[in-house]
């Protein structure tokens, strides 16, 4: 197998046992991208040169004996994570040129940790979206089918795993932006809990909601990436101050005895019949590890889409004010005072769906609205986030599906934002609650297109997560398929 | 008509915290444009806040000095608009739930004591300023003020007189010094107000539609400002005309407010609560800690000042005017033990010489012990009254004691009788003629002796003895 096929875990001991050099699994990876990224379109901008001068530090230190975590790993990295002297644009025209003199603090982490950086990833504009179709970049094709899209907000952290284009990612999840596209890519996809990682540098859409999480192609790797992850950051003011475990001692042990709760809202009409059967499938799988399959019930699942969608916009109305063509990125030419400068800036430098985002909230947020729509949806949001306080009393962790379908076609529903939006119908409620979540291979649906299964768990319960999640990828066994590119 | 004032106040005021109060940039003023700036504070993508405690502190300090309640969980919100000193298209501030709330002093009016009520207390950042070259169609932005702490102190309409509005500020302006978290400088904005003024009938009960004043930047402004506002709004209603709900601007130079252009002000701010922030929380042991840590407040010393010293409520009131002066009198009071004397000292000469030089009281070069010392040293008779005026006018040009001026300039008081007796005699003798007058019943020429003897030992002689003697010897 190539190199840039492997995990991270297996890089590793290759390294360890002097296998393998920093710079010559840079160099497979980097022959990967030359044969394949024409056609995926997963980077919006490459770092080679970066990276290969990274990969050589990191043999250097190999040389030295001094084995940091992610030593001579190859990431990408979502292009909304803050890059000092990299371009960041948030896959949008009106960032195209901006250039932050700062690091995000988990590419402070990842960089102590010895990772070689391999691009900035596509992605939706201001992670807008769910199937990277509104980056001002083009879109990303999904590695198993290109006519496909791979998933959004982070399809090009996603499609990159997949392609192997690099060997780990890093995403951003507002609704289901990690854990959708990893499902459509068929790679494994973690939204930690909110405030669990770091979002000091990660371009804020909906801050109450954002957290960054890892892509990989295990579990295991999803650990080793979260044990580098994970942890308060003082420049953050919602960083929680949590002891993080070692996440990998959660890798290989049984689920003997848990409870894993199926929440009946969770299996409604008009989830794809693949999708479905091979849910119920990974349910068969759970019980199979020694678990034991209790129903539960979230009652106000069915509000979580329309909380959500006033939530987010109203924040992200707000957040993105400050894209006015002042001071930095896009400012439109010839405008003739401050006001059209403002207009025409932000009129041709955001996209269609970010521009009726920052309508929808500039409306929720409006004198003699703000009670019935935004004052409403975070009443509704306390009792969302309470339907789990109560679920995780009846069991360990919940499984359900991560998409309802599995990847469509591109331009299937971009004139369709209702559409668009009930791709994150499973996922949006963990970020309500601000519980971790995590999506995980489950199988392939007859013309080839992967599965996600997802599993959430109570605050700060990533550990749990992993553990059933390795446990059931072991026991599912789900068959090792590489896209055919 | 009569008509009955109603005025609400606003005042910003900047804390004296030296760095910002969401990133590390320092809050100096004056420095080169941009100089203090970070990209927090720059409003870049995916930078964070983080609350410097400080400010809550002296938020909290404030909030104590005035009455307030303080709530235990207070929360940073967003106020939303575009401004180009606004650099992250919105400021943050607080909302629905303030710092503090239900609070109140007390200000000295025509009547009596009056009580003003102050709504609420919050924290806020500051914003930009924008630099507008007048040659040329271009404007610069300098950040170094974005992000400075501001405390936002909202007034009940309590105030009936543009007279009390300037009042109501001098006392706030005087708590914020005196707690020394406000620098109170007026003219560099640390210390702002704007003002809600409305009018109506004596009697009525439903308030006149208000218009709101910006712009004032001296006590004495916002008086001149409401006394215009209130002409103009009795104008209107006497005429037949209906009152605007606006924002005026005061035009110094004019003398009057004008409408701002309503473009300005048609602002929905659509605030919610800041997801980047946690709630303020603060308990009662912490409450406890910024209570046991206030100065005496100026009401209170005040009124000790009258209690304890016996001096008049106006003296006490100047010498409260300043945290500082007022230490620097009980300073002096506490050595010489003499506090109406030291009242006067301090009141007239002292603040007389500053005023002159336009020092402070911290800048003043006697000390509290020179100017003790010299009340003393009348006391005690060695200098007259008079002849401390010029001591006292060395002390401050040359900041020596008052021993060392008076030997300097020979300044002692002849208290020596047989020496002093005989210069009496001389002049007694070198005037017969008022001595004949003196003696034939005009009793007042006793004061022209006086004054030839004060001329003739250059104000040194000791003015009991001087009296003493002449009685004896015009006596004959």
């Amino acid at each position: 197998m190539e190199l840039h096929q492997l995990t991270i875990h297996e890089l590793q001991e290759k390294i360890r046992s002097g296998g393998v050099s920093a710079l010559q699994i840079a160099e497979s990876v980097f022959l990967r991208i030359n044969a394949v990224e024409d056609r995926v379109h997963a980077y919006i901008r490459l770092m080679k040169e970066e990276a290969m001068a990274a990969a050589a530090r990191a043999d250097e230190s190999i040389q030295k004996g001094d084995l940091q975590p992610l030593t001579g790993i190859p990431i990408a990295l979502k292009d909304i994570v803050c890059t000092r002297g990299i371009p960041t644009t948030c896959g949008s025209r009106i960032l195209h040129n901006f250039v932050p003199p700062y690091n995000a603090t988990v590419v402070e982490k990842l960089a102590q940790a010895g990772a070689v950086f391999v691009g900035k990833a596509n992605m939706d504009e201001f992670a807008m979206g769910s199937s990277t179709e509104t980056s001002a970049f083009g879109p990303t094709r999904n590695p198993w089918d290109l006519e496909r899209i791979p998933g959004g907000s982070s399809g090009g952290s996603a499609a990159a795993v997949a392609a192997g284009e690099c060997i780990a990612s890093i995403g951003s999840d507002t609704g289901g932006s990690i854990r959708q596209p990893a499902a459509l890519c068929g790679v494994v996809g973690m939204k930690p809990t909110y405030g669990r990682v770091s979002r000091f540098g990660l371009i804020a859409f909906a801050s109450s909601l954002d957290q960054i999480g890892p892509f990989t192609r295990d579990v295991e790797d999803c650990a080793i990436m979260m044990n580098v992850l994970a942890g308060y950051d003082p420049k953050e003011s919602t960083s929680v101050r949590a002891e993080v475990p070692d996440y990998r001692q959660f890798i290989g042990r049984d689920v003997q005895g848990w409870r894993i709760g199926i929440p009946e809202e969770y299996f409604i009409e008009g989830i794809d019949p693949e999708v479905s059967a091979a849910v119920r499938n990974a349910v068969e799988t759970i019980r199979r590890c020694g678990a034991s399959i209790v129903e539960i019930s979230l009652p106000h699942t069915r509000y979580c889409v329309a909380v959500y969608y006033i939530i987010a916009p109203a924040e992200a109305s707000s957040n993105l004010a400050r894209y006015d063509g002042v001071r930095y990125g896009f400012r439109a030419a010839d405008a003739r005072d401050l006001a059209e400068m403002y207009q025409m800036s932000r009129r041709q430098g955001f996209g269609a769906e970010v521009k009726r985002r920052i309508m929808i909230g500039t409306y929720a947020l409006s004198a003699g609205y703000y009670d019935a729509y935004y004052g409403k949806a975070s009443q509704v949001r306390a009792l969302i986030r309470r339907d789990f306080d109560e679920a995780f009393t009846k069991c360990d962790a919940i499984l359900t599906p991560t998409s309802p379908t599995p990847a469509f076609r591109l331009g299937e529903k971009t004139d369709d934002p209702l559409q668009m939006y009930l791709s994150d119908i499973f996922t949006i409620s963990a970020n309500l609650a601000g519980i971790p979540g995590i999506s995980v291979p489950c199988g392939f649906s007859a013309s080839g297109l992967p599965i996600g299964v997802q599993f959430l768990a109570g605050h700060f319960e990533e550990g749990k997560l992993l553990q059933l999640a390795s446990a059931y990828e072991k026991s599912a066994a789900v068959e090792k398929r590489r896209p055919a590119l | 008509m009569d008509f009955e004032t109603i005025i609400g106040l606003e005042v910003h005021a900047q804390l004296l915290t030296e760095t910002k109060i969401f990133c590390n940039c320092s809050t100096e003023f004056g420095a080169s444009p941009n100089s203090h700036t970070c990209p927090v504070c720059l409003g870049m993508p995916g930078v964070l806040p983080v609350l410097n405690k400080k400010v809550v502190e002296y938020a909290m300090k404030m909030a104590l000095a005035t009455n307030c309640t303080i709530n235990g969980r207070n929360v940073f919100a967003r106020k939303n608009y575009f401004y180009p000193d606004l650099p992250k298209g919105y400021q943050i501030s607080q909302y629905a739930y303030p710092l503090a709330e239900h609070g109140y002093i007390m200000i000295e009016t025509g009547e009596g004591p009056r009580r003003i009520g102050i709504t609420r207390i919050h924290m806020e950042e500051d914003a930009g300023k924008l630099i507008h070259d007048d040659h040329n169609p271009v404007s610069y932005v300098d950040l170094n003020r974005t992000g400075v702490p501001l405390i936002e102190i909202v007034g009940e309409p309590d105030i009936r007189s543009p007279e009390e509005a300037a009042e109501y500020l001098r006392r706030l302006h005087e708590i914020l010094v005196y707690l020394e978290i406000c620098d109170g400088n007026m003219e560099e904005g640390s210390f702002r107000c704007d003002a809600n003024v409305s009018i109506r009938p004596r009697g009525q009960k439903e308030f006149g539609t208000r218009t709101e004043l910006k712009n004032m930047n001296s006590f004495r402004n916002v008086q001149r400002a409401l006394e215009y506002e209130v002409k103009r709004q009795q104008y209107l209603v006497e005429n037949g005309e209906t009152i605007i709900q606006e924002t005026r601007l005061w035009d110094d130079a004019q003398g009057v407010t004008n409408p701002m252009r309503s473009k300005e002000e048609a602002h929905d701010y659509r605030y919610f609560p800041d997801p980047d922030l946690v709630p303020v929380v603060v308990d009662q042991a912490w409450v406890a800690e910024i209570r046991s840590g206030l100065p005496e407040l100026p009401q209170a010393k005040r009124e000790r000042f009258i209690r304890e010293y016996a001096i008049s409520a106006y003296d006490a009131g100047v010498l409260t005017s300043g945290k500082a002066l007022a230490e620097y009198y009980e300073e002096v009071v506490n050595l010489c033990g003499k506090p109406k004397i030291a009242a006067n000292w301090v009141m007239g000469d002292v603040l007389k010489f500053l005023n002159e030089d336009r020092r402070t009281i911290r800048e003043c070069p006697i000390a509290a012990r020179s100017l003790a010392d010299m009340i003393g040293l009348i006391e005690e008779g060695t200098i007259s009254g008079k002849i401390a005026k010029e001591v006292i006018a060395g002390m401050y040009a040359t900041g020596k004691a008052p021993r060392e001026i008076i030997r300097e300039k020979g300044l002692v008081q002849i208290t020596d009788e047989g020496e002093l007796a005989k210069t009496v005699a001389a002049i007694i003798e070198a005037n017969p003629g008022q001595l004949a007058d003196y003696r034939g019943g005009k009793e007042k020429l006793f004061g022209f002796f006086v004054g030839q003897v004060m001329k003739a030992t250059q104000g040194k002689a000791n003015p009991k003895l001087v009296n003493d003697l002449l009685r004896k010897m015009l006596a004959g």
